[in-house]
């Protein structure tokens, strides 16, 4: 018979446990880890390499050099788009790992996994936490692996960067995918079918991507488009990365994008937490 | 399920039998609190399964009809993470699953991924996965479906080794009629989301009012009414030159016939015994065979398959 005292009191055993189980997944196959980073890489290369919106201005000989520099910085805030670009990348990696967070809630589901964790005693709230958590800590790698590229690539780090700020690209990291990764869990919430959880996901992705700071900057967009990107989560994060790591830092606007990306994840965390409690059992 | 009630003693093997669809699986999701009921209660171990669901939880244990088993994962690394699941510490769980490993005779296979596992290897991996937290009620749903004639012999075995060894209370559903004779203790037959009848297979069997024996004589004479008064016999047919005789433990009364008839002169040529079958008992409750009542079997099994596929294995 059980005794009381082999039981470890710690809710986080159970967390970790469940946690680790899909880190396990991810870590074990060097094939998977390596196919979530080449996408963002083949666009970086690509797209930040090819799109080389600097040379428009400093290759035109009738533009004064100096005046190619204005404009860019004008623009964007730094001189080199690619740098720009290779920032924006970074939520990218970030957008697209949380939102396979709510894919393997479907195929716990499915495959019978979920029912068999509902019957042991972990929490309600610890199941949900741990698929927020795990999409959490891979998109971190994942961000600090695409930063390292890039850099290898040829990123140019601001006047004001210090190596202190990688702590701060950390924290934003962290709060963005808390926040989404609980939005798409949650969408997960009740679902059986993988379909229906594609299709919200590509309805979520496009609008989240270019109605966001990520590949160009939002003053240049039409009204509306603006309005949605100033709602937008990844708007936040993209400026507070680029504060961090390229521009002369504005430490009200890093202190604003913090705000609000420690808001977000504060009420989808909640949100997830609450909701989980009802509709994980059917 | 439709207002079911029922009770299950301290250690017995107790089943539900039923075709697909009779709300066997209902009845454990709610008993094992993944499932709340709209209506009534029920109680585990004297837990209420709607207020008490975390001590329900800690105390049961559950071997689902589907493979749960992560397949990215080795079958220790399973019963691990099952561990863990109940809070057991790992100096604890380590040795135990070690053990569990060893009673289901996984040991060698431990450290490979549950994808290359056989469907009766991923049945024993589930039934220990099920026993980590030494749970005092195990609950099994239809814990042989899918499995060949032999892996299915060898599962009941384990199921019986494992409740010798830990003793358990055992609560189980099934629509294998041989599944539930060999097994359980007491059955609960289902129909619909109703029990129609409960007790033990025998003395279901022995309700029906007994085995069959059939035989013929040589001569040509009525003995009818000689065979009737003959000790255990309850009820004798004539039909053309064969006799149905329908008599409580037939083993028993077959020879007291053939004794009684010789003595009288009667040659017998032919005999056979026939036991009823939980086939019968279930016919005689519901009206229809089980057999009938389960065509969707292989329909689910194919689904099983699609769904296999669609994980890409």
């Amino acid at each position: 018979m059980s005794q009381p005292n082999e039981r470890s009191a710690s809710k986080l055993h159970g967390l970790w446990a469940l946690t680790n189980r899909e880190l396990k997944k991810w870590y074990k196959e060097p094939m998977l880890l390596f196919m979530s980073i080449i996408q963002p890489v083949i666009w970086m290369g690509l797209f930040g390499k090819a799109m080389n919106i600097s040379a428009i201005f400093t290759s035109n000989p009738g533009i004064p050099q100096e005046a190619a520099k204005q404009i860019m910085l004008q623009t964007f805030k730094t001189s080199d788009y690619f740098s720009y670009m290779a920032v924006g990348m970074m939520s990218f990696v970030v957008l697209f790992t949380t939102m396979f967070s709510g894919m393997s809630i479907v195929w716990d589901r499915r495959l019978g996994f979920l029912n068999k964790v509902l019957s042991t005693p972990v929490s309600r709230a610890t199941i949900i936490f741990s698929k927020v958590l795990s999409a959490t800590l891979r998109s971190i790698v994942q961000a600090s692996i695409v930063m390292v590229i890039a850099l290898l690539l040829g990123m140019q780090l601001g006047p004001t960067f210090n190596p202190l700020n990688i702590l701060g690209v950390f924290a934003a990291v962290f709060l963005i995918c808390m926040g989404l990764s609980s939005l798409f869990v949650l969408i997960a919430i009740r679902s059986t079918r993988w379909e229906t959880q594609m299709a919200v996901m590509n309805l979520l992705n496009l609008p989240l991507m270019f109605a966001s700071n990520t590949f160009f900057t939002t003053s240049m967009m039409p009204e509306w488009i603006q309005a949605i990107a100033k709602i937008n989560p990844i708007t936040y994060t993209t400026d507070a990365l680029r504060q961090l790591l390229l521009y002369n830092m504005d430490v009200t606007q890093l202190m604003i994008d913090f705000t609000y990306l420690g808001i977000f994840a504060a009420v989808f965390t909640s949100i997830g937490i609450v909701l989980s409690w009802r509709y994980l059992s059917r | 399920m439709d207002h079911v009630n029922f009770g299950v003693k301290n250690g017995e093997i107790f089943g539900f039998l039923g075709p697909n669809g009779a709300g066997k699986t209902t009845t454990i999701n709610m008993l094992i609190t993944v499932l709340k009921p709209t209506e009534g209660t029920a109680s585990v171990l004297g837990y209420d399964i709607a207020g008490q669901a975390r001590e329900v939880r800690s105390v049961t244990g559950v071997v689902p009809q589907e493979y749960t088993a992560d397949e990215d994962l080795t079958g220790h690394e399973n019963i691990i993470l099952c561990a863990d699941l109940y809070g057991i510490k790992r100096e604890v769980s380590k040795k135990r699953a070690l053990e569990l490993l060893e009673l289901v005779e996984l040991t060698e296979f431990k450290d490979k991924k549950v994808q290359t596992y056989s469907g009766g290897m991923r049945r024993r991996l589930e039934l220990a996965c099920g026993l980590i937290n030494r749970p005092r009620v195990l609950f099994l749903d239809e814990p042989t479906l899918g499995l060949d004639v032999q892996t299915r012999a060898a599962t009941w075995n384990y199921i019986r080794l494992l409740k010798k060894e830990f003793d358990m209370t055992l609560f189980m559903t099934t629509h294998y009629l041989e599944e539930a004779d060999a097994l359980c203790d007491r059955i609960a037959i289902i129909d619909h989301g109703k029990i129609v009848v409960t007790g033990s297979p025998e003395d279901l069997k022995n309700n029906l009012g007994g085995d069959i024996i059939t035989l013929s004589i040589q001569e040509d004479v009525d003995i009818s009414g000689f065979v009737e008064k003959i000790e255990h016999v309850k009820e004798v047919k004539k039909q053309d030159d064969t006799y149905f005789v329908k008599a409580e433990n037939g083993e028993l009364t077959a020879p007291l016939i053939i004794e009684a008839l010789r003595q009288k002169g009667h040659v017998v040529t032919k005999l056979s015994l026939t036991k009823p079958t939980l086939n019968e008992v279930y016919l005689d409750y519901t009206g229809k065979s089980m057999r009938d009542a389960e065509e969707s079997r292989e329909g689910f099994v194919a689904h099983r398959i699609s769904l296999r596929r669609a994980r890409g294995r």
